[in-house]
């Protein structure tokens, strides 16, 4: 521990009968100091090093309760009760150093980090919540600092991001919306009879909402007084299916017999009043609109008419089509926009419904007040992104944090991704097949010929019906996983497993990362403090080690292959440490074995 | 920073500069002091526009007797806004640095919809209705009649302009269109009159090309600037379509039906002016003989757009007897659309040049070449003899009139097509009859002869000695800058075969393969996966992108593109792609990542920018051909190849090769960002094509990148990006520099600028 100070939970106590104070030890480099939990108590107390002439503690392992006893130089003794030996472990240390090296005084350097890392009882506070709130955090706090494998700095040195103060705002952003277009389901048919089924979801209807204002405006003026949910959605899916099928004939000659199918596949008068709101805060930089009008093309007849470069418009059933492409950029819009609608209002239609105008009296207030705002903003932006960005020093545009819900999400559809691009490509099927195969192969050469050389060759080594056998299991398993794994990119290998696997894994997948990180952090080895750590460290990892083997070999045969498939790099990176670990502790013994017959 | 080149101090808003802008200055130093054109193609995204505006400003403030005017035009209204902001930065710089000695007038100036502040007026819908509406309350016999009666509407922003009369001006600095409407709301002023009345004190002038293009407008707003004047034409790769479109009409039955009504109308105006102020009409009569020199005893409020007719003389000329009279000019003109009907009543698609066309013109209609000229200017001083306010209902025949104007005064390089249906569609019968100019040079050889100093400058104006020809003008100094890159931070890349090795094009026979649909979408849906933030795809019309797009959507293709990116799609609609656009660049601004599908010759592919994480591929599907089997093109290469001895083939590729280098331009705005450009095509990797590229795409466009297929590509990508994220030394490592101090230019100028340079 090279920074200057350690603050522990202790009980100090004038004697070691003394039932004793709870409070806090404050170790820096000159000084100790205790300070109470009450702070009413009497029992503070300062010292300053120079003045402590002996340490004493109790031995890991005997029975005794883990305390430090302090003898300064008038006679007085000073002992604490640690909770646990690691604690102690760390303190010894600290004191031995703070001892060895009277008189010398901190680098003010020190003095700077050693006060950001005292921690206040906000911070303590803080970092109770965030165990509380983060189970699984939780779960790799009591399996490595209970179990002394980490102490509690330590633990918390590694996750100095999460106390910052931000971590509370994060939680504050909403979920945006999903960037696929839901409501654009096809139409299932069944082929046998005429029928044709629409899904809807609840999630879908709020994008119909959202992108379709009218029909959301339909809807509440329609339901339940005028017909029911159903009727509504049969006649949206009605006007849906009309417009699926690009007949824009047949789809004016059904909106001219009923009018309120005609109200869906007309164009959408709130949009378009939206649209003229929206255009007038647009960046001027980009308003295209302006140019309109601005030159001579406006003239109705000037310029080249009929050069192929202008596009020909049939105009006749022109309100009735509505394009893709209009759908598209409108989607895109909403999403953009996102919605205060949270996951449990997502119940039936009404409540979307309903909810929907909620959010949206809340927008208008919000936009009236943003409009100020909006126009200063938008010069400011303007003159930001005219400078030239090399020529002139960045000026640090203020990035949002990168907040995704779910990691695991992400980076199992980004895997997916990879294996599926990698299927695609026809040299990465055989590069999968190889290193599959080459694992078995190799262990059943291995097998047979050890067989061979104790019973000898006999005809036929495998029968074939044993051999085919196998042969359609193993494949069987290959060609499932690479059949399920990337079809569907939210759907993990990690389903596939019970669900007491995949807790597990997960978890010994945190536990790796969590002491690997340290493990790394560690390197180089100055002090002994970090060698101790260090050890500890290995012997964890051998552990979690020795668990990863053995639950691949209580998984049953048909998921081994998959979890040997999600163990092994984990493993790959457990052992690439042991070997840095070994490679380390030979050359100190190499070195520390030269010493003593060299220099000493 | 602040340096000298030669005699002139410029004053540079950075702490750094590209060795090529400091060029690119040099360059256009000298084409000031000789008094001459220039022609200068320079990257994308080396700053052109800046170094441009500071040498130019510098060049006027270190010569302050001379009076340099700089007269700055830009394509659309949005760039304007984007050269005012780069003005603004350099403005302030230079105040900090000179003091108020510093402090010049820049303004924009655009059409009323841009600049009035007036709800009422606003509230119309295009920039027709908004011209009529600001009239009608503007107008002078309006503003008569509301002195006497206090019921009539007049635009209280005018009036307190009008009031404030000499009062009324704008404080020194740089003025965008956003400004100069806060500016006008601010005071009471109008900030229309306010900006056209400020045009001829202002320092820097930015407004577009149409301005001094096309002589309806240039006419009334440009006709006040000095000789001494330096006129950019920025991203002018362009500008021999703007220049042609300047000036082509065509004629349809629509036009002439609304024509028909509109002369009515007019008929019934003269009967009611005739009982009622008959001593109007004679004295339009007695003003007629004189000429048509009137227009400058006119007020502000009622020009109208000037004669397209571009020879000066023309002003001095009486007009002819046969048409003095109001009822003798309406039955010319009627005789004039019952001709043009008759001549659209044509089964087959006729081709005429205009002498034929005055030749038949006079014998069947009795109307003469010297009629036809005055058409124009005639109607305009009859619509202002009967005041009529609302002529946004009066363009059928303004449009007639300017036609037959054009068709009087020009005998050569125009030629009259009539269509009796759009090949494309020959089962919908729509005659239009289209006078369609093809010599560029006609448009913009009076702004050549004008001003002493003609800058035309793009970042794509390669064959560069080819513009020359087509504008038929003498440039002092034609050079083409290449880009001095501190790495290689663009990535263009040919791309021949999908992912199924099959080859990929928008040749007329594969495009309705299925197979290069579903291969575009693979490469599409690759790509998302990979590229972080903006997508730019290009097709080659909006017909095909609508169709491909289709077809994504039903194979799938789309949907697992939105898995990864959402989608913005420019449409026909300007107000609903530029919504998009806003809602693409939030959507790369938040980090979602997005696509956008545009259109190569679209109004997105003309000016938006994709820069920095905005655009980090641009995909151009196919080579942007023109519609080759359009008559009008024919006639227009026809006389390209027998006046400037242009091929065909040679012509036609050097347009599409323009466009599609413009599209895949945009991604780079400095040499601190990078993209990617794919060019989707098999077309490109032959070398009569690729060759025609601008020469900074060359010379990144590796052998190795110009026969790939889509999971070359894709790795392709994978690694530039990874090498693109990397930290590295901006001022160039190796011999040459890439950003230059203040000392560095120093040192260059006392030991020479070839050394450090090359």
């Amino acid at each position: 521990m090279a920074s200057g100070q350690v603050t522990k939970r202790v009980k100090y106590k004038t004697s070691v009968k003394d039932p004793g104070t709870p409070g806090r030890l404050l170790l820096t480099m000159e000084k100790l100091a205790f300070r109470p939990n009450n702070p009413n108590s009497a029992s503070k107390l300062d010292m300053e090093f120079i003045y402590v002439k002996n340490h004493k503690y109790t031995k890991e392992g005997s029975n005794k309760a883990p305390m430090l006893n302090l003898t300064s130089n008038q006679g007085a003794s000073y002992i604490f009760e640690f909770e646990n030996y690691s604690d102690l472990q760390v303190c010894k240390e600290f004191v031995g150093k703070a001892l060895s090296k009277p008189g010398e005084t901190p680098k003010p350097a020190d003095t700077s980090q050693s006060l950001s890392e005292q921690p206040s009882t906000e911070e303590l506070l803080l970092r109770m919540n965030l165990l509380r709130e983060n189970s699984e955090l939780q779960k790799l706090h009591k399996r490595f600092v209970r179990d002394g494998v980490l102490t509690d700095t330590e633990f918390w040195a590694a996750r100095k991001k999460l106390l910052n103060g931000d971590s509370g705002n994060k939680s504050k952003q909403r979920v945006g919306l999903k960037t696929v277009m839901l409501s654009d389901s096809k139409p299932l048919i069944d082929g046998r009879t005429n029928k044709v089924t629409f899904n809807l979801t609840p999630e879908i209807v709020r994008e119909i909402f959202a992108e379709k204002p009218a029909v959301h405006q339909a809807y509440l003026n329609m339901v339940p007084n005028k017909m029911t949910d159903k009727d509504f959605w049969t006649k949206y899916c009605r006007a849906e299916y009309l417009h699926h099928s690009r007949n824009a004939h047949a789809a004016a000659a059904e909106a001219a017999e009923d009018e309120e199918l005609a109200l869906f596949l007309k164009p959408d008068d709130i949009l378009a009043s939206e649209t003229r709101r929206k255009i007038r805060c647009v960046d001027p930089t980009l308003d295209m609109e302006a140019d309109q009008g601005d030159d001579y093309t406006h003239l109705p007849d000037h310029g080249i008419a009929r050069d192929g470069s202008k596009e020909i418009t049939e105009s006749q059933n022109e309100p009735y089509i509505r394009t893709l492409l209009h759908d598209l950029n409108r989607h895109g819009a909403v999403v953009l926009e996102g919605t205060a609608i949270d996951e449990e209002q997502l119940k039936d239609t009404q409540t979307v419904a309903e909810a929907l105008i909620q959010s949206k009296k809340g927008n208008k207030i919000a936009n009236e007040e943003a409009d100020g705002n909006a126009n200063e903003e938008k010069l400011n932006r303007i003159s930001k992104m005219m400078e030239i960005e090399d020529l002139r020093g960045s000026n640090d545009l203020p990035l949002a944090p990168l907040s995704i819900k779910d990691p695991r999400d992400y980076f199992d559809s980004q895997q997916a991704c990879a294996l599926k691009t990698s299927r695609d490509a026809p040299t990465g099927t055989e590069a999968l097949n190889c290193s599959l195969s080459a694992q078995e192969a190799y262990g059943s050469l291995r097998d047979s010929i050890s067989q061979i050389k104790v019973v000898g060759l006999n005809d036929p080594i495998v029968t074939p019906e044993v051999a085919m056998k196998v042969r359609s299991v193993l494949t069987h398993n290959i060609t499932s996983t690479k059949y399920h794994l990337g079809k569907n990119p939210r759907e993990s290998v990690l389903d596939g497993f019970p669900n007491k696997i995949k807790e597990d894994l997960l978890h010994h997948w945190m536990a790796v990362e969590e002491l690997l990180r340290h493990f790394w952090s560690s390197y180089p080895i100055t002090t002994a403090y970090l060698y101790a750590k260090v050890n500890r460290l290995k012997d964890e990892m051998s552990k979690i080690d020795s668990q990863l083997q053995e639950m691949k070999e209580s998984v049953q045969s048909d998921l081994r292959n998959q979890l040997t498939l999600l163990i092994r790099p984990m493993q790959q990176a457990l052992e690439a440490a042991m070997q840095h670990y070994d490679a380390d502790l030979q050359k100190r013994l190499a070195k520390s074995g030269e010493r003593p017959n060299g220099y000493v | 920073m602040k340096f000298q080149i030669e005699d002139v101090t410029v004053y540079f808003p950075y702490d750094n500069i590209y060795p090529e802008q400091y060029s690119y200055m040099i360059e256009l130093k000298r084409a000031l002091d000789a008094k001459g054109h220039c022609l200068l193609e320079m990257p994308t995204g080396t700053g052109k526009t800046i170094a441009l505006l500071s040498l130019i400003t510098s060049y006027s403030l270190s010569k302050p007797q001379s009076q340099v005017k700089l007269i700055y035009c830009t394509r659309t209204v949005h760039e304007m806004e984007k050269t005012l902001a780069e003005l603004k930065l350099l403005h302030n710089y230079q105040i900090k640095h000179l003091g108020p000695a510093a402090r010049i007038l820049a303004i924009g100036l655009s059409s009323r919809k841009n600049l009035c502040v007036n709800p009422t007026v606003l509230a119309a819908e295009n920039r027709d209705s908004v011209d009529a509406a600001c009239r009608k309350l503007t107008a002078s016999w309006v503003r008569a009649m509301a002195a006497e009666n206090p019921n009539v509407p007049t635009c209280e922003f005018f009036e307190n302009y009008e009031r404030a009369a000499s009062a009324a001006v704008l404080p020194p600095g740089v003025y965008t269109l956003q400004d100069l409407r806060a500016y006008g709301k601010e005071t009471g002023w109008c900030p229309y009159f306010l900006a056209r009345h400020m045009v001829q004190f202002a320092n820097v002038v930015v407004y577009s090309y149409q301005y001094l293009l096309d002589p309806k407008v240039a006419g009334i707003i440009s006709k006040e600037m000095q000789k001494e004047s330096v006129v950019v034409f920025d991203e002018a790769h362009n500008i021999d379509n703007v220049c042609i479109e300047a000036l082509s009409v065509s004629v349809r039955t629509k036009t002439l039906d609304g024509a028909s009504r509109n002369l009515s109308r007019i008929t019934q105006e003269i009967e009611r002016f005739k009982a009622t102020d008959a001593g109007r009409l004679r004295a339009e009569y007695n003003r007629l003989v004189e000429g048509l020199a009137h227009r400058g005893n006119l007020g502000a409020t009622d020009t109208w757009l000037a004669n397209p007719a571009l020879p000066d003389d023309i002003l001095k000329e009486a007009v002819p007897g046969n048409i003095r009279r109001a009822e003798h000019f309406l039955h010319v003109l009627r005789r004039l659309v019952q001709y043009l009907r008759g001549r659209l009543d044509t089964e087959n698609v006729e081709k005429e040049s205009p002498i034929n066309f005055v030749a038949s013109l006079n014998t069947h209609a009795g109307i003469d070449q010297k009629t036809l000229k005055f058409c124009y200017d005639r109607l305009h001083s009859l619509m202002l003899t009967l005041e009529i306010t609302d002529t946004d209902e009066f363009l059928h025949i303004q449009t007639i009139c300017d036609f037959a104007t054009l068709v009087g005064t020009y005998s050569r390089g125009f030629s009259i097509i009539i269509e009796p249906f759009d090949e494309r569609m020959p089962h919908i019968p729509d005659p239009v009859l289209q006078l369609s100019c093809h010599d560029a040079s006609l448009a913009i050889k009076p702004v050549f002869d004008r001003f002493q100093s003609v800058v035309i400058t793009s970042g794509t104006l390669s064959p560069i000695d080819l513009y020359p020809r087509l504008l038929n003008f003498h440039p002092v100094v034609s050079r083409s800058f290449t880009m001095s890159l501190t790495r290689d931070c663009i990535c263009p890349m040919v791309l021949t075969r999908g992912s199924d090795q099959l080859p990929v094009s928008t040749k007329f026979d594969m495009r309705s393969d299925p197979g290069v649909a579903r291969n575009y979408g693979k490469l599409l849906v690759e790509m998302v996966s990979v590229v972080p933030d903006g997508i730019v795809c290009f097709f080659v019309s909006y017909s095909y992108m609508d169709g491909i797009i289709n077809s994504w959507n039903e194979t799938g293709v789309l949907k697992d593109i939105m898995q990864h990116k959402l989608v913005f799609i420019e449409t026909q609609d300007v107000v609903e792609t530029t919504l998009a656009l806003d809602n693409y660049r939030r959507a790369c601004d938040c980090g979602r990542g997005a696509v956008f599908f545009s259109v190569a010759r679209g109004k997105v592919a003309e000016g938006i920018d994709f820069d920095r994480h905005y655009g980090r591929l641009v995909i151009m599907f196919g080579i942007p051909f023109q519609y080759t089997l359009s008559k009008i093109l024919i006639a227009r290469l026809e006389y390209l190849r027998d006046t400037f001895q242009i091929k065909e083939g040679d012509f036609l590729t050097f347009d599409a090769l323009r466009q599609a280098a413009q599209c895949v331009g945009r991604v780079i705005r400095s040499k601190a960002d990078y993209g990617m450009m794919i060019f989707a095509d098999k077309r490109y990797s032959r070398h009569d094509k690729r060759s025609k590229l601008p020469g900074w795409i060359l010379s990144h466009l590796r052998d190795a990148n110009l026969n790939l297929s889509t999971d070359m590509a894709l790795h392709i990508a994978r690694e530039f990006l990874r090498k693109m994220a990397q930290p590295y030394d901006k001022t160039g490592s190796g011999g040459r520099k890439t950003l230059l101090s203040q000392e560095d230019l120093e040192k260059m100028a006392e030991n020479g600028v070839q050394e450090m340079l090359y």
